[in-house]
């Protein structure tokens, strides 16, 4: 397999929008994921009974492929963009909501009292103890959800979107390899990318959490 | 100050905390609650700022019933320290002790100004201030816990065995640091502990509890030694009773002498008086020197452990001032015995 070079460099527009876009699809999906997944967390969190339930529904939703996904999905929002951010929002759910369930559960039950014998109101215990507390767990979930989504997005091909997943039923089509292996590496390098950056985003909003004594 | 009116709690397992409490904690002292685990003294102090709810009876803090007050606006204005600090592991000492004031809504600024003053009068550098809860030693973040306590500046602190996980030695120093801080401060503390040795050291007042929520006596300390009400109280102060009396009487008021010159031991000092040791022709001996303010009980400890029978008394900067007998300290302790026991 080699490389043909002057296709990349004759596609790099092309390339840059398809990279955006991709990033974009995953991006939308993470966040949309947390929207959903945070209020629902600490639902599952606070109310025991319903626990086990949404956990169980997220992880039942996880299985389902996902062609099918979009392909449930057509009747309802056709072949857009729309279509791609719901099916991959579905797959962060299961990480998103277990990290997040786990993390407010990791918060020791004295610093919670604590919050509330100084005269802290629950609501604003969940802002500024609980949530910063699973901070490290709910990140690690982001990470896997952002990484995993990065990943998915070209699986949205099928209903002509899917980012940078065109380069390789492009490649595909034409037996020509270059696209292939640059949406590929491409991928890979928004994955990674990503993940640093999540990592840095960490460590700034947790200070607490470096130098151990 | 704080009123307990026939207060009961039943817990909904079934088990009785309390049992119809009627206690009257005067202001500005020091009330330790004692008992051994599941007394119902934490479920008591607790009630106070309604981290629990009774089940029936009503407590007043101020005149106010409690009950009829906003929950968080009542935690606001009393003051707590948690078992083991319970400090908040993602704020900085400095933001711990601001919790209250910013509640309040004080500002941060200000906020923040009072907390750096309450670190330097719980006796902690400026420097920790900016430090996270899991850098400090146990006993500077019970520190922590109790400048966050006094932060708004409460006229009642709930304490609720603050100084438990710590070692005896740094527990001994936060005790004297509370002692000092209440000089200072006279706040209406409720101090819950299972440590009789604890409760004598720092109540005015002292409230026994036995299990199933039931206060049995609430008196002075040197009044509960001298006179328990019963034999479940008596076990509870332990085999030394008549010790600890002695530990409540401070040396201060027994005559002091010179040191007395031609005998078998002497007392050695440094060029600046300080005593070092007692030293005879051939050996020598450590001398532990007691200020005015240490109890008659170290001082007959000393006594007998001292090879000429005199304890070495010194002033606050640890300079001698005299020497005083066993003698001297015997009859003082006869004075404790007369005017509180045999009475």
């Amino acid at each position: 397999m080699t490389i043909d070079w002057s296709w990349i460099s004759g596609h790099t527009d092309d390339l840059t929008t398809l990279t955006v876009s991709h990033l974009q699809a995953a991006l939308s999906a993470v966040l949309l994921g947390l929207l959903i997944s945070l209020p629902l967390a600490v639902v599952a969190h606070r109310v025991r009974p319903l626990r086990g339930f949404l956990l169980g529904l997220s992880n039942v939703l996880f299985t389902i492929p996902s062609i099918a996904v979009f392909v449930l999905l057509l009747p309802v929002s056709g072949l857009t963009r729309t279509t791609t951010v719901i099916g991959l929002t579905i797959y962060t759910l299961v990480v998103l909501l277990r990290n997040t369930v786990e993390g407010l559960d990791s918060v020791p039950t004295r610093t919670k009292e604590a919050a509330k014998a100084m005269g802290t109101r629950p609501l604003r215990t969940l802002l500024t103890v609980e949530f910063p507390l699973a901070l490290p767990v709910i990140m690690a979930g982001v990470r896997i959800a952002t990484v995993m989504s990065i990943s998915l997005v070209s699986v949205a091909t099928y209903i002509g979107d899917g980012g940078l997943g065109q380069l390789f039923t492009d490649g595909f089509q034409r037996n020509f390899p270059t696209p292939v292996i640059v949406g590929v590496v491409l991928t890979l390098l928004l994955a990674v990318v990503a993940d640093a950056l999540l990592v840095a985003v960490q460590y700034v909003l947790t200070p607490w959490t470096r130098r151990r004594a | 100050m704080i009123q307990f009116d026939a207060v009961h709690k039943l817990f909904p397992n079934g088990t009785t905390a309390v049992h119809d409490l009627s206690l009257a904690l005067p202001e500005g002292g020091v009330t330790v609650l004692v008992g051994s685990s599941g007394c119902g003294k934490t479920t008591t102090l607790r009630m106070i700022n309604r981290m629990v709810e009774p089940t029936s009876g009503t407590i007043r803090v101020g005149g106010k019933d409690v009950q009829e007050q906003d929950a968080a606006e009542l935690r606001r204005s009393i003051g707590y320290v948690i078992q083991q600090s319970g400090l908040f592991p993602h704020r900085t000492v400095l933001d711990n002790i601001a919790t209250v004031p910013l509640l309040l809504g004080w500002g941060r600024r200000k906020a923040r100004a009072r907390a750096a003053e309450l670190l330097e009068t719980v006796g902690l550098a400026p420097e920790a201030g900016r430090r996270y809860p899991h850098q400090l030693s146990g006993g500077q973040q019970q520190r922590v816990g109790v400048a966050r306590a006094l932060a708004a500046d409460p006229p009642v602190l709930l304490m609720d065995e603050p100084f438990g996980a710590v070692d005896p030695v740094v527990r001994t120093q936060l005790q004297d640091e509370l002692l000092r801080l209440q000089k200072e401060l006279s706040k209406t503390i409720v101090f819950v502990t299972h440590d009789i040795d604890e409760a004598v050291r720092l109540g005015d007042r002292i409230a026994i509890f036995r299990t199933g929520g039931h206060l049995i006596q609430c008196a002075e300390p040197a009044e509960l030694l001298a006179r328990p009400a019963d034999d479940f109280v008596a076990d509870f102060l332990g085999a030394e009773r008549g010790l600890k009396l002695l530990s409540l009487r401070t040396l201060a008021d027994v005559p002091q002498g010179a040191v007395p010159e031609g005998g078998t031991w002497t007392l050695v000092l440094d060029e600046a008086r300080k005593p070092l040791h007692w030293a005879s022709k051939d050996a020598e001996l450590p001398v532990r020197p007691l200020q005015d303010t240490d109890s008659l009980l170290s001082a007959l400890n000393e006594s007998v452990a001292s090879p000429t029978g005199l304890i070495a008394r010194v002033d606050a900067a640890g300079v001698l001032t005299g020497v005083s007998s066993r003698d001297d300290i015997h009859e003082h302790a006869n004075r404790a015995h007369t005017e509180v026991v045999a009475a």
